[in-house]
């Protein structure tokens, strides 16, 4: 009885809507021989009534499934006897409400039974069956409306055609709005839970703050959980991190893009090239085992050999392997751009004299730069929001520090633990999350759009 | 710099070729040296790969074997049987520690010690006993008869077996101590102790232990998320890609949008985890840790990648199909349909395909919306709660047991192979079907 058998059971009036729509078309012709007096092929005839059985029940079933959990929950709360909700905070309600959830589902409860609670869980269960089998008869009942509808217009002079491709033309529209609503989604989650944030902490202390230890007090006199949220530790952390991950990727990077573009052979360009990028297709989880189980340990026993003290999860492991990941990146774009610069550029300075390097630096490079620095700042914007390596070789440690072989903790690290493991959903702890990522999806945008500029402005200059 | 009057102490005027010659040298070697700098940075990369698949690869190929032991196990009937119903679900339930430990007591008379007999049973894998319920239950026929059956050999002895244990380590920094390697000698000597294909590891979920746990959970989530994934952004990718690019007039808010694809291309998949909270989650309602919520949101983060390549794909067909199409009557969209689309797929394959193998292979936001739960059943449907290949990859390497670094390795060896095949299809795709107009 879930909903995806009723999507197969859509599916098929549907196809039946289908069915008749263009068998009623035909006989409205007057036989197959005579289907020309139609406007439309009997094709679109069947095509409009499964359209129209199809649509509004999908969206029917989409808005009931998507709400159908909110308003029983809301219909059980308030029929809750009011004292048993008296003081309790707003995460005391949800926990309760989780209660008569899961033994309206059978599962283990984690509270004493209350005869109040029972009947919650009863009514729960039964106003769940209820809502399910309203959800069917409606759904099918829009379908089958839906395609009782379609066949009565069906005439041989209905311009089924146009209307069909009216209601594709509506379909592919909503589709493309679907990246503006993914953008306002993001920012509408990011923003509100941020805002609920910011209340109990002033913005202040988080931009400014140098202390971070998201702990809150579970009990008044518990030590060392008083909750401090300055972020400046995580923001140094995420630069240095990014700093050595660019410190290994520009220039290995744009060094292979001018060799392979301008001194490779054909051959060994067609071997290297795609080898190098196969390091962009390897997912991050891969990059952060090995930072983890491979470079931090040997770093730290090359560090410990020479005599320097070396964290077991340092800055400089994460970073050196951010780096190679982001190799392909850099080295991918510039060769782009170097490949646009104009032949007659390079010409112009070998007829001079120049040699080939000197006509690199001093010619492709400076005329090739504004692409460059675009894909310079693109990585950067990759590295900032790279999360499985740091969270994988990086520590949790919030230490204020610029050197590479301490543990620093990141940004996206600090997303990912404050998110995963016990949480409640309006602690500030994990409202200070939401914060984060605001941050970070604030900082990337700007360099994402300032870098896209830079590269289209360049574009246009030698179209 | 040419000109003599520069250089008033030379008595002949220097002419610019003997400048020229003279720094010919210089300049030769520095173009020399860029030259090397360029060819080191291509070969350091190079090396990088080279490095990273040696290291996953010799981590991780020894688990592709598992240590069994061949011991003779007598499977009474009173022990296992006991009422002689041969019912499934007795024997399922029947206890086999005790027969695989009475053959180890027969095989090692001298363990007489308590805190030994414990030891000696420590050998074997908890999960042994199933396997044999699992033979016993297709072949009732082996209760009452002794047989020799495989073993499964504990996570600590699969270790010694295959060399990761140094031997030579002071015994108190050994998980395995001198008895035990004792033991084992004994049995690979007398040709009991084997190296066997590790089955486990595809047919099992995750488990807490080593030698029991497998991947075919994960890749079971994997593949529920990638095919819901790919049912809900193909057909919108490609519906926003033809609007776009050949329907949508040039205004304000088409620019909106197009600059609004680019831009969430290069958003941080972990804000896509977020949103998933927030909105599918928190707002919706959609079950926590279950492909579906996984499919939204990697479906949300895959849509730019697929809707750049299909306008690409669009952009490469020639205006004159389309002119050719509405010269002889077909309507606009029938024009798209019925003319550009079929020339245009395969580039829109082939971008939906790198786009699904991004979407196989991300993990950050897939933490957010419950993903790294612990579940051991190999989930059965698009609502089960599961978990995906990349993130048992995470969890696994987080564990602390020396077996499981190789199982990690093997993971990502089994992830890597997977995208492997999707980018060759791809390409493929790509050389067979190109066109040149």
């Amino acid at each position: 009885m879930n909903a995806w058998t009723l999507t197969l059971f859509l599916l098929a009036v549907m196809a039946a809507a289908y069915h008749l729509g263009r068998k009623r078309a035909i006989s409205g012709a007057g036989g197959i021989d005579r289907i020309k007096t139609l406007h439309s092929l009997p094709l679109y005839h069947g095509l409009y009534a499964a359209l129209w059985a199809g649509i509004p029940a999908l969206l029917l079933l989409g808005l009931w499934s998507g709400f159908q959990d909110q308003i029983i929950t809301a219909l059980v709360t308030a029929s809750l006897p009011p004292e048993s909700l008296d003081g309790l905070s707003e995460g005391r309600v949800g926990l309760l409400i989780n209660d008569i959830r899961n033994l309206a589902t059978g599962n283990i409860v984690s509270s004493t039974l209350t005869p109040g609670i029972q009947a919650a869980a009863d009514q729960y269960g039964r106003l769940q069956q209820i809502s399910s089998w309203t959800k069917w008869l409606l759904v099918l009942t829009v379908a089958l409306g839906g395609m009782g509808l379609a066949l009565s217009h069906t005439e041989p002079g209905m311009r089924a055609r146009n209307r069909v491709e009216r209601i594709v033309k509506i379909i592919m529209i909503v589709f493309s709005s679907i990246a503006i609503l993914t953008t306002l989604g993001i920012l509408l989650s990011v923003l509100f839970e941020s805002l609920r944030f910011f209340h109990a902490i002033s913005p202040l202390e988080f931009f400014l703050g140098t202390s971070w230890s998201p702990q809150i007090a579970l009990r008044a006199d518990q030590v060392g959980a008083s909750g401090e949220f300055g972020a400046v530790p995580l923001f140094t952390g995420t630069l240095l991190v990014s700093a050595i991950a660019m410190l290994v990727a520009v220039p290995i990077g744009l060094m292979a893009a001018i060799y392979l573009s301008e001194y490779a052979s054909r051959g060994v360009r067609a071997f290297a090239k795609p080898v190098i990028e196969v390091l962009a297709g390897i997912p991050t989880v891969v990059y952060g085992f090995f930072a983890a189980l491979t470079v931090a340990p040997l770093i730290r026993e090359l560090g410990t050999s020479v005599g320097l003290e070396v964290a077991s999860e340092s800055a400089l492991a994460a970073g050196l392997v951010m780096g190679v990941m982001i190799i392909p990146f850099v080295s991918s774009l510039s060769d782009d751009v170097i490949n646009a610069v104009p032949q007659s550029m390079r010409d112009g300075s070998y007829a001079l004299g120049a040699t080939q390097s000197e006509t690199i630096r001093r010619v492709i490079v400076p005329a090739a730069l504004p692409g460059i620095v675009g894909g310079i700042l693109l990585a950067v914007s990759r590295a900032i929001g790279e999360t499985m390596i740091v969270v994988m070789a990086a520590g949790l440690a919030a230490n204020l520090t610029a050197n590479p072989l301490d543990s620093v903790t990141t940004v996206t690290v600090q997303i990912v633990t404050l998110l995963t493991g016990d949480q409640e959903f309006d602690s500030a702890k994990t409202l200070a999350a939401f914060a984060l990522g605001l941050t970070l999806f604030m900082a990337t945008l700007t360099l994402n759009v300032v870098a896209l500029t830079i590269v289209r402005k360049y574009r246009e200059q030698y179209d | 710099m040419t000109d003599p009057s520069v250089n008033p102490d030379t008595s002949t005027p220097r002419r610019a070729i003997d400048v020229v010659n003279a720094s010919l040298k210089r300049r030769y070697a520095k173009e020399r040296r860029f030259r090397l700098l360029g060819a080191t940075a291509v070969g350091l990369g190079l090396v990088f790969v080279l490095l990273l698949f040696a290291d996953i690869v010799g981590k991780g190929y020894t688990a592709f074997q598992q240590t069994y032991y061949r011991l003779p196990v007598t499977l009474s009937a009173d022990l296992v049987d006991p009422e002689g119903t041969r019912d499934p679900r007795t024997l399922a339930r029947a206890d086999y520690m005790t027969p695989i430990r009475q053959s180890l007591r027969q095989l090692f008379p001298e363990v007489k010690d308590r805190r030994e007999r414990r030891q000696l049973n420590s050998i074997v894998s908890v999960g042994a006993p199933q396997l044999i319920a699992e033979a016993v239950i297709a072949n009732p026929d082996l209760i009452g008869t002794t047989s020799d059956f495989w073993i499964l050999a504990d996570d600590d002895i699969d270790m010694l077996v295959k060399g990761y244990i140094d031997r030579n380590a002071p015994e108190s920094d050994r998980r395995v101590d001198d008895r035990v390697i004792g033991w084992i000698d004994r049995l690979e000597d007398e040709g009991r102790v084997a190296k066997r294909f590790n089955t486990i590891f595809f047919t099992h979920g995750t488990s807490r232990e080593p030698e029991l746990a497998g991947i075919a959970g994960a890749l079971m989530g994997s593949f529920y998320t990638l095919v819901l994934a790919l049912a809900l952004s193909f057909p919108i990718g490609v519906g926003a890609a033809i609007y776009l690019e050949e329907f949508a007039p040039r205004n304000r808010w088409t620019d909106l949008i197009e600059v609004n694809i680019n831009n969430l291309a290069a958003v941080p998949s972990i804000v896509f985890g977020l949103l998933g909270l927030a909105v599918f989650i928190g707002f919706f309602g959609v079950p926590r840790s279950t492909p579906l919520v996984a499919a939204l949101v990697l479906t949300l983060m895959t849509l730019p990648t697929i809707i750049i390549s299909s306008r690409a794909a669009l952009k490469s067909v020639p205006p004159s199909i389309r002119e050719a199409a509405l010269g002889v009557g077909a309507s606009p969209l029938q024009t798209q349909f019925h003319h550009v689309l079929p020339l245009a797929m395969p580039g829109m394959l082939t971008g939906t395909i790198l786009g699904m193998a991004q979407a196989l292979g991300e993990t950050a936001p897939l933490l957010m919306i419950g993903m790294i739960a612990f579940i051991v059943d190999v989930p059965g449907g698009f609502t089960d709660p599961a978990t995906v290949l990349p993130v048992q990859i995470f969890l696994w390497a987080d564990s602390p047991e020396r077996g499981f670094v190789e199982r990690t390795s093997a993971a990502i060896m089994v992830l890597l192979a997977f995208l492997f095949l999707m980018n060759l299809a791809a390409v493929l795709l790509r050389r067979r079907f190109e066109r040149r107009w």
